[in-house]
């Protein structure tokens, strides 16, 4: 049998001997993250088992990012139940509130290696495929099952292939690829499946821009995204871990339900436009639509290539006054990191808001809520009606570049004009 | 055990998300009764109050899309949803269905086949729809058995209690 990455990787943490497309499969789990939904709903769900241990509490990832620090007295009894539930349960891993977003701390202390079965409380777990693992989201009852016995139950899924060419020019990043992805294969043109990067082209996107790839990869309706591994991966690696790991390659006959072909140097900014991450078009076609808040941040695009590149176009330039820029760090290593090449000073000078990392306005909870009818642009993975506040505001889904863009001019602006 | 369900219709179109579903400033409720009265808030501000203890939702394509909020299920058990029909569903809302023991049921349909109100009785183990308004009869794949298994456990907490204290 020739396998896909996804199907060696499922069959390895099976007791099959040999798997196929569309077969349901139980799994033993690697690791768990998790985050407020632990107080949110697992732990109502865990407690009708009437088990008082969890199965490893070694491979629990137990982090509080999306709303910290806690902006309403609701959060605030989430994040104390989260507490009472980790500290009966012993959780090894107890990040806490002060490290960052998880999609980025996890990946940061080295817990997510090739090879690995990875699930999360949260949909955008697909993020850690970048390691050349599989990893994907799923709900609380879910959580709950994998907390007593350590597997859960998969369907082995078809897998796309898409294979990479070329280098994104500048001004261009993954966000603009992934975004073109989406609107190409649609909100529904993925679901189930998983999305495997191959080709010459990879070898060019850092790892910050693999991570923006795989995150959304979800929003095309994706079980999983990951890449193939490189010299990159295991560069980043050895700075992060000490743990042993094996990299997984497909078969070179494996099975590939559809075949893309991109060509990265022919990518050009598009934005999504408000209310579907798969409603793309180019940012030329919006250029001029005015904004009132231009948000740089979350799990999707908070990284150092992120702020990198808008500290490189607000440089010595004031935002509209009629705009708001709120800047946040992925993860408090970045925003240190930021602090040290004297980033932050950049955002400031230029007008910005720049926060300590949390999910905050990318889910509207705090810190950048938009009210009605207001227009932004958001680095972010979602723009649906409602989704960073006001039913009535418009959300724009762009990459950092267009979004710092933007906050120069007030209105929707092509990076590439002031790169 | 869930074989045959009864209720009326509920259309709802396509890519409806789980923002659509649960509102995120309504996912800090501790309380999941107030959490319910917020379903579909924005999208049919008149959903709760119309929806009732029998109710078959009937979706379009990519239902639940967005994220992995269970809450977005729990709600319409809350409101006493029996069934959901969708041309497609997004994965890990179709898991947290079954897992908490509600039937999603995949079918291409059209006017045709259902509208607004119409009486449906679903036989899960037949694959069969009658709709009973229209005096039509239609077929949908059935689940595969492991699935049907979850649901006549009444949910997969259920079925694992089991396991967990059979010895
Ligand atoms: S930043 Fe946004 S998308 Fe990422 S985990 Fe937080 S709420 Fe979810």
């Amino acid at each position: 049998m020739s396998y896909t990455i996804a199907e060696k990787i499922l069959l390895n943490h099976s007791n099959h001997k040999s798997v196929v497309p569309g077969q349901f499969i139980e799994c033993e789990i690697d690791l768990i993250m998790v985050h407020e939904q632990l107080g949110g709903r697992i732990h109502k769900e865990y407690e009708k088992l009437g088990i008082d241990y969890v199965w490893d509490p070694n491979k629990i990832f137990f982090i509080l990012d999306h709303w910290v620090p806690a902006p309403t007295i609701s959060a605030a009894e989430m994040h104390q139940d989260c507490r009472i539930f980790a500290e009966k349960y012993k959780f090894i891993h107890n990040i806490g509130m002060n490290r960052g977003i998880c999609h980025q701390v996890l990946p940061e202390m080295g817990f997510s290696r090739p090879g690995m079965l990875i699930v999360g409380s949260d949909s955008h777990t697909t993020t850690y495929g970048a390691f050349n693992c599989l990893s994907t989201g799923i709900g609380a009852t879910d959580v709950s099952v994998v907390f007593a016995t350590g597997n859960l139950w998969f369907k082995v899924p078809e897998s796309f292939k898409i294979n990479l060419k070329g280098k994104l020019n500048k001004g261009i990043m993954s966000k603009d690829f992934i975004l073109k992805l989406i609107g190409d294969l649609t909100t529904k043109g993925a679901i189930y499946k998983s999305l495997e990067f191959h080709g010459d082209g990879v070898k060019d996107i850092s790892i910050d821009g693999r991570m923006t790839i795989t995150n959304m990869v979800v929003e095309a309706g994706a079980k999983f995204g990951v890449f193939l591994p490189d010299v990159k991966l295991t560069k980043w690696l050895e700075e992060r871990t000490d743990i042993t790991y094996k990299y997984v390659y497909p078969d070179k006959d494996a099975d590939y339900e559809k075949e893309f072909n991109y060509n990265l140097s022919e990518i050009t900014p598009v934005v999504a436009k408000p209310s579907n991450p798969g409603n793309i078009v180019n940012v030329e076609e919006e250029e001029g639509i005015e904004i009132d808040q231009a948000f740089l941040g979350s799990c999707t695009n908070g990284r150092m290539e992120d702020l990198r590149i808008a500290a490189k176009i607000l440089k010595g330039k004031k935002i509209d006054p009629n705009t708001r820029l709120i800047i946040i760090p992925a993860s408090t290593d970045i925003y240190k990191e930021a602090l040290k090449e004297g980033l932050i000073e950049i955002f400031i000078n230029a007008g910005g808001i720049f926060g300590h990392s949390t999910c905050g306005p990318c889910i509207g909870g705090h810190m950048g809520v938009l009210g009605p009818d207001e227009v932004c642009i958001s680095s972010s993975n979602r723009n649906f009606v409602g989704r960073m506040g006001a039913p009535s505001a418009q959300i724009y889904l762009a990459s950092p570049a267009t979004v710092a863009a933007s906050a120069i001019n007030g209105k929707i602006t092509d990076p590439r004009e002031v790169l | 055990m869930i074989d045959k369900i009864e209720g009326y219709t509920y259309i709802l179109g396509d890519d409806i998300n789980t923002d659509d579903i649960v509102p995120s400033n309504a996912l800090t409720l501790r309380d999941t009764t107030e959490m319910a009265k917020n379903t579909l808030r924005y999208l049919r501000p008149n959903f709760v109050g119309m929806v009732t203890k029998n109710n078959i939702i009937v979706a379009g394509e990519n239902f639940g899309t967005g994220s992995s909020r269970e809450e977005a299920v729990n709600v319409f058990k809350i409101l006493g949803v029996k069934a959901i029909i969708a041309k497609s569903f997004a994965r890990i809302y179709f898991r947290n269905l079954i897992n908490l023991g509600i039937p999603g049921i995949q079918l291409n349909w059209d006017k045709k086949k259902f509208s607004h109100g119409d009486h449906l009785e679903i036989t899960l183990n037949k694959g069969l729809i009658f709709n009973k308004t229209k005096n039509k009869e239609i077929d949908f794949k059935k689940l595969p058995d492991f699935l049907t298994k979850i649901l006549e456990d009444e949910g997969i907490l259920n079925q694992l209690k089991k396991k967990l204290f059979k010895g």
